[in-house]
Formats: structure tokens, C-alpha cells, sequence
């Protein structure tokens, strides 16, 4: 099956704290025909995010997809919270890059 | 388009903006200021220790031509979560410079200050009431973290400003604050819906982060009006666009289009965001929904230690090929003489999950060198430094398997190498709080300021 970066299809993917204990993915489709093709075959789901970042589904808080910004909001438990002793990353804008080097299936148009 | 116009000239007070901006914007007839001075992105360590992550020259650079513009104009000025974290010491640091800038001009000015400090009594009866509640993935509250937390604070919600603006007043200086409150309460007591409010609000806390390209210190102008909002750049270098507005409106929480807030939930699930010219957007269909019981969200923070680090760099392939060897034999001589209890001691390695820890995803190093931050917390300065320094000293000469070079590991950057980093906290409250009566747990209190001023 042909893949293709969610880079690729994306203009903004991006990461950040939602208060100390989640942190927040966005990802802003380049058109909204893209966009509707990944919502309709949900190409990013809690699969896909249980592998790109080894987590628990239950570290997943959820995924959703907001039409009006061509969007999908993924929400999940950070490791540690923000600032604590063991904390990597306080305001949390660092994560993204395994989102935008996965690969998701994509055929020809 | 005819409405209320609110100018945000700083995404935080202190951060600064470029003066043609701010002069276009205050040349536009705004109605009011608003600023946010705050956030508890920088982590537990400012509302913890009592100061400011923003230095005082820069905070008085910037509040120096707002109070002077806002004076002259005869518009409020109102600033959100001073200080930083918005506790009383931070409020009262803020209010300090406000009255120096005064005094320093000549000037004087009718202050509304409004603390936003939560008796610990207060939070740890509604504990026993069983009114505290955690976030997603936090802890629930227990006695023991409330006993050792140094300060308490609440994101107020619109009502004290409501109050504040109820009397003539020049500068409103906001403790703790729901970043929208400060630009929404004007709108809000003149009539307008405070989704619309609170959704603008939104936006121009961050001032030109929102806009593209974005930029942390530089003047944005919003407008509302019965339907909708626009919000306009102040600067040739940027514009708003349908993706950047819709963009910030996502920006750092949890749900795409249901953001709670003080009393209630912002939802934009219905909104429209709408090009009006080249450096405008429109925002229609934001709506509020008021919920019951009122809920505040508290925050506070406690002491867990002091820390030491030392910064240190690898360029030897064998040495970095080690390094799993090496930090396990400098724990264990650590062990032999402080023992394994009362202290961290974190090996923290750039260049292979430096940053993303037990998220990251890749499983090998591939660079030709790496950094490493030698990170200690132990309960008191002296302790940190003594076992950072023992880690440190440990490493330099390690003898790891297959090792060529034996003269020292590691490529100090400074002298001396050992950084005494002070005090360390954690966020030891972060919980919703139901509240019977929000209108009175924060009272405003009025003052004058500045020349003859008390």
C-alpha cells in the first residue's frame, strides 16, 4: 500500500502543554479535501498515536477533529507533569516530530 | 466595523512590542488596554518561589509607555495574573512598579488591585466537603500536599474585574486571572456576548502569536461588535489569517472546540472564521455556557528540593557507546557514599531522549557527539552540590569498557562546571475547586497612586 507522510500533508503540526499534566497535538490540513480524507478513514487515530509515542491507550485522552480550523486535536498524558524533578520538556513544545515523520496510508487521487 | 475595541500590545507583560505598532493601535481609538502578565507555562518554580520569570527592567519598560498612553487617553488599563503567577507577593511586586513608573513621571492614577490568594482553610475545607476535583491525569488532592504547598491561588473569573470597572478606575491589576478575563470584562459590562468576548479574549492574551508570522512581542487590535469579533495585526510584518486565528483557538488545550474556563465552557464548535482583508479575520458563532456549581481552577506549588546541575559534552564514539556502562557505575559510586535515599541524581543525554524522554521514539544514537547534564535534587543546596560534584568527578575518569582515551570523558563548557540552580517545585495543587459564591472571594481594593498618592 502507498503511504505518505502526515508532513506531507499538513501545515502546521505542532505540540504543547494543556495545563501540567496533558500535553496537546494539533495537526492543520493544507486543504480541506486532505483534511476530509484523513476525518473520513480516520488516518490518525489512537493506534497510530499508541505506536508513534509507546503509550497506553489509557494515556490517550482523545482525539478529535475540528472542521471550522481543517484540525485534529490529540490529547494526552504527560509522563511526568510540567516542571516536575523529572520533567524533559516544561512547556511541552517539543513532541511532535514522530507525528511528522509517520507514515499513514494514501493511495493516488 | 463599529464596536468595542480592545488593544493587546504583548503577548506578557514585559516581553515588549515595537512603539509604531503600539501607536497605530492606540491611533485606532481603542476602549480599553489589556495585558497579560502571566502564565504557568514557565512550570511551578515562579508561583512557588514568589517572583517573576520576566525581568523587572523589562516588565517597567513596557508598563511605563502603557500607563503614560492609557492615561492620556483616558482609557483603562488592565493587566491580568501580575507578576507573573499572580499570588499576592507577585500582585504586590507588579503594583510597586506601577506606582515607581507614576511617581517617576509625575503622574497619578486610580488603582483597582484585586489578589487572587485562596486561604488554604478555605481549599482544605472543601476537600472534607468532598468540592475539590483533579484534571485528566492528575492526582487527586490530599492533605499532605495541601500541608507542604507554599501558596494558593485561583483563576478568577470575569466578576472582580465586572466589579473593578463598576467605578471610575485607571489601572486594574488583576492576581491570578483566566488569560481572557482582562479583555473580555469591558465587552461583557457594555453588552456584549461573552462567548464572543471570552473567544476574543482568547486570542489577544497571546497578542501577536496569533497572528502569521507569529511573534511574542507585538501590538494586536480586536474589535466586537452583536455578531462576530475582528482582530487586525498593528504591524506591516504580519497579518491574521482564517488558519492562524482558527489555529489559536486550539492552541494549548485539551478539546478542539469546548474550552472550560471560570464558571463555564467556551464553545466554538459552531465558529466561523472569516478573511475581511488582507490583515483581518472575522470570528462569528462563539458561544458560553454557563455551568453549575461554579468551579474555580486552583493552583499551587511546593518546595521538593534544591538542585545542581553540571553541563558536560561527549565526542568519544566508544565513550558514547558506553554510556548506559558509565552512568550505571558513577550511580553506584554515588550509592557507596550518600546511600540511594533522599536525593535524584538524573543523567539527562541530548542527543538521544534529551528531550522527549520515555516518549521518544528513536532507540539508537546517531550524532557524533552528545551533551549531558549532570541533575541532582537533594533537600538542601550544599547536599546537591556535593553529590552532583561526586557524579561529575566520578564520570570525568570513569574507566568503561574498550576505552582509548584516558586522560578525562567528558568536554566541560564552564568553569566552574557545577551549576548551584537553587530551590525546586512542583505543582502540589492543580484542581477544580466548586465555589457557592465567586462574586465575593476575591473583593477589589481601590487605592490612588503615584504623585500625591497614599
Amino acid at each position: 500500500m502507498k503511504t505518505i507522510r502526515i508532513a506531507d500533508l499538513a501545515r502546521i503540526i505542532r505540540s504543547k502543554n494543556a495545563g501540567p499534566y496533558e500535553l496537546t497535538l494539533d495537526v492543520f490540513f493544507k486543504d480541506e479535501e486532505t483534511y476530509r480524507k484523513v476525518r473520513e478513514r480516520r488516518l490518525i487515530d489512537r493506534a497510530l498515536i499508541r505506536r508513534l509515542y509507546r503509550v497506553d491507550d489509557d494515556q490517550i485522552s482523545e482525539i478529535v477533529y475540528y472542521d471550522p480550523a481543517r484540525a485534529v486535536k490529540v490529547t494526552l498524558a504527560r509522563p511526568v507533569p510540567s516542571g516536575s524533578v523529572n520533567d524533559t520538556d516544561v512547556y511541552g513544545a517539543q513532541q511532535h516530530m514522530p507525528l511528522v515523520d509517520a507514515e499513514v496510508p494514501w493511495e493516488k487521487i | 466595523m463599529n464596536g468595542m475595541r480592545i488593544l493587546s500590545p504583548t503577548a506578557i507583560l514585559g516581553y515588549g512590542f515595537p512603539r509604531d505598532s503600539f501607536d497605530r493601535g492606540m491611533a485606532a481609538g481603542p476602549d480599553a488596554i489589556a495585558v497579560d502578565a502571566g502564565s504557568t507555562d514557565p512550570g511551578p518554580a515562579y508561583l512557588g518561589s514568589g517572583t517573576c520569570f520576566v525581568a523587572r527592567a523589562a516588565v517597567r519598560r513596557d508598563l511605563e509607555i502603557l500607563i503614560s498612553s492609557s492615561l492620556e487617553a483616558g482609557i483603562p488599563l488592565l493587566i491580568g495574573t501580575a507578576g507573573g503567577s499572580g499570588a499576592k507577593p507577585h500582585v504586590d511586586w507588579c503594583v510597586s512598579l506601577i506606582d515607581e513608573v507614576l511617581k517617576a513621571n509625575g503622574r497619578r492614577a486610580r488603582v483597582a488591585r484585586i489578589y487572587s490568594d485562596v486561604p488554604k482553610e478555605t481549599v482544605r475545607r472543601a476537600l472534607r466537603d468532598d468540592r475539590i476535583r483533579p484534571l485528566p491525569f492528575g492526582p487527586p488532592l490530599t492533605d499532605e500536599s495541601l500541608g507542604r504547598t507554599s501558596s494558593i491561588v485561583a483563576q478568577i473569573g470575569v466578576d472582580p474585574i465586572l466589579q473593578a470597572l463598576e467605578e471610575p478606575v485607571d489601572i486594574v491589576v488583576a492576581g491570578r486571572a483566566y488569560d481572557p478575563t482582562i479583555f473580555a470584562a469591558l465587552p461583557i459590562r457594555s453588552g456584549f456576548g461573552p462567548g464572543l468576548a471570552t473567544h476574543m479574549g482568547k486570542v489577544l492574551e497571546c497578542a501577536a502569536i496569533a497572528a502569521t508570522p507569529g511573534s511574542g512581542r507585538d501590538c494586536v487590535i480586536g474589535t466586537i461588535g452583536r455578531e462576530g469579533f475582528v482582530l487586525d495585526t498593528l504591524s506591516p510584518l504580519r497579518n491574521f489569517t482564517e488558519e492562524s486565528v482558527a489555529a489559536h483557538t486550539l492552541y494549548e488545550k485539551a478539546h478542539p472546540f469546548r474550552l472550560p474556563g471560570p464558571g463555564g465552557c467556551l464553545d466554538v464548535s459552531g465558529c466561523r472564521f472569516r478573511q475581511v482583508s488582507d490583515t483581518a479575520v472575522e470570528v462569528t458563532g462563539s458561544r458560553f455556557e454557563t455551568s453549575a456549581p461554579y468551579t474555580l481552577k486552583l493552583e499551587g506549588a511546593a518546595l521538593v528540593g534544591h538542585r545542581t546541575i553540571a553541563v558536560a559534552g561527549v565526542r568519544d564514539r566508544i565513550m558514547i557507546e558506553s554510556l548506559d556502562e558509565v552512568f550505571d557505575g558513577v550511580r553506584h559510586s554515588v550509592q557507596d557514599s550518600f546511600g540511594s535515599q533522599g536525593y535524584q541524581l538524573n543523567f539527562r543525554t541530548y542527543g538521544k531522549d534529551g528531550v522527549m524522554g520515555p516518549l521518544e521514539p528513536e532507540g539508537t544514537i546517531c550524532g557524533h557527539e552528545v551533551g549531558i547534564i549532570f541533575d541532582v535534587v537533594a533537600p538542601t543546596q550544599d547536599e546537591a552540590d556535593t553529590i552532583c560534584g561526586l557524579a561529575r568527578s566520578t564520570a570525568l575518569h570513569y574507566g568503561y569498557s574498550g576505552r582509548i582515551a584516558t586522560a578525562g570523558n567528558l568536554a566541560f563548557p564552564f568553569s566552574p562546571s557545577d551549576i548551584s540552580a537553587g530551590p525546586v517545585y512542583e505543582f502540589s495543587v492543580y484542581h477544580l475547586m466548586e465555589v457557592d459564591k465567586p462574586e465575593s472571594m476575591f473583593p477589589v481594593e481601590r487605592l490612588t497612586m503615584g504623585e500625591d498618592g497614599t
